[in-house]
């Protein structure tokens, strides 16, 4: 019993890393958005008292991506914050993979649910 | 007010309200809602899905930490995730369809529960041994260490624990907040499991609750990059430096001093959705 534990435990430091990782890589990301961003509306009066909705070119992954590639601040901000939603959804897979070495197949299942809810949330809602 | 000013007062205030988040624990996102709308008024929709973006940077941010301490229980996070997952998704999807007055109102009520429960004294841990057929076929049971060595508990009462997370997620997703305090009263005081190793393992799953409703406010469109950018960074920075001054402040006096704020938010939350003004 105490032999699994251990083996939880390396894979949890490992997943630890690997989500500072990517909280620090979306939040560089961010911060280049914001440079160039800032840059160019930093003098226009900001109002945000009235929801209208983000234009189209911020709501899915894809457009997002082709925004960034053009270097548009808020693409690239947008685009920080998809690779910040994208390091639980890293964590879950890494730790179905983490079950199965372990052979734990309850395990394996129960984390493919959980993947399976947050895909359905980025992809099936057209996010991506 | 210009959009540099802007950007510049949002980033302190989220600043604040992490760095006030980590030392007392009760999370940074339960501040941030209240002063986007409040302070600078933001529409609640742009308010939910700036403040549930950084509720993932905390979370994945401390995650880090909180592991190598070897209380969090990696299995209890996954099962009970299965709950908060599928609930944060029915809480944004509600989120869209409920009027703003009725988020407003109950995330002034969300906002008492958790003043209340944060500094609320907390009992003595007893733990109860006896064995549960269902915990143990989950294997949910684990050890935690203590200065004496390991110490081994027994979960309980799953099903509820279960419950209480599909009702965590769902406020996760209509609020936009980690929901911290749910979590942890549905594992320490519902299932039985020792306050260290729920708080821990909370803040583990809120990441991964937060990500299940994040696609959906994101397509919907409620995630702002002008908003989302400075309370992201702001959030993450306070509660990164919240987090190493920890262990050297006094934070008995600051916890009771951030709850009276945050139940003046609360109130402040309930009253303006009852006008109809947020």
């Amino acid at each position: 019993m105490s032999q699994p534990a251990i083996d939880d435990r390396r894979i949890e430091i490992l997943l630890g890393n690997l989500l500072r990782f990517g909280v620090l890589l979306a939040a560089f990301v961010v911060l280049v958005g914001a440079v160039i961003y800032l840059a160019r509306y930093a003098g226009q009066p900001a109002s945000y008292s009235v929801f209208r909705g983000e234009a189209a070119a911020l709501r899915s992954a894809p457009a997002v991506v082709s925004g960034a590639l053009r270097l548009h601040g808020k693409s690239i901000i947008q685009l920080g914050l998809l690779l910040l939603i994208a390091t639980p959804v890293a964590r879950v897979v890494f730790s179905a993979i983490g079950f199965l070495m372990e052979r734990d197949y309850l395990y394996v299942v129960l984390t493919l649910i959980v993947l399976a809810v947050l895909l359905y949330s980025l992809i099936g809602s057209g996010a991506a | 007010m210009t959009i540099l000013v802007f950007t510049i007062l949002i980033a302190l205030g989220s600043f604040l309200a992490g760095l006030l988040g980590a030392l007392t624990g009760l999370g940074g996102g339960v501040v941030v809602v209240p002063m986007l709308t409040l302070l600078f008024h933001v529409d609640i929709r742009y308010a939910i899905g700036a403040s549930l973006v950084s509720v993932i940077a905390t979370s994945s941010g401390a995650a880090a930490a909180y592991v190598r301490e070897g209380y969090s229980n990696i299995r209890i996070g996954m099962f009970l995730e299965v709950a908060t997952t599928f609930g944060a998704i029915f809480g944004a999807i509600l989120a869209t369809r409920v009027p703003t007055a009725a988020i407003a109102i109950v995330f002034g009520l969300v906002l008492l529960f958790s003043a209340y429960f944060s500094s609320r004294p907390h009992p003595p841990e007893v733990l109860d041994m006896s064995p549960d057929r269902l915990a143990a076929a989950l294997k949910l049971n684990g050890e935690y260490p203590t200065p004496s060595g390991p110490r081994a508990y027994n979960v309980h009462h799953v099903p509820a624990g279960f419950g209480l997370m599909f009702g965590a997620g769902a406020l996760s997703g209509l609020l936009g907040i980690g929901s911290g305090a749910v979590k942890v009263l549905a594992m320490d005081q519902a299932m039985r499991i020792p306050f260290k190793v729920s708080t821990t393992t909370s803040n583990f799953m809120i990441g991964v609750t937060a990500a299940a409703s994040a696609g959906i406010y994101l397509s919907r469109g409620y995630i702002d990059p002008g908003i989302a950018m400075p309370v992201m960074l702001g959030v993450l920075a306070g509660s990164l430096l919240g987090a190493r001054i920890l262990v050297k402040a006094r934070t008995k006096m600051l916890r009771y001093v951030f709850a009276a704020v945050v139940v003046a938010l609360g109130v402040e939350m309930i009253y303006g959705g009852w006008k109809g003004a947020l």
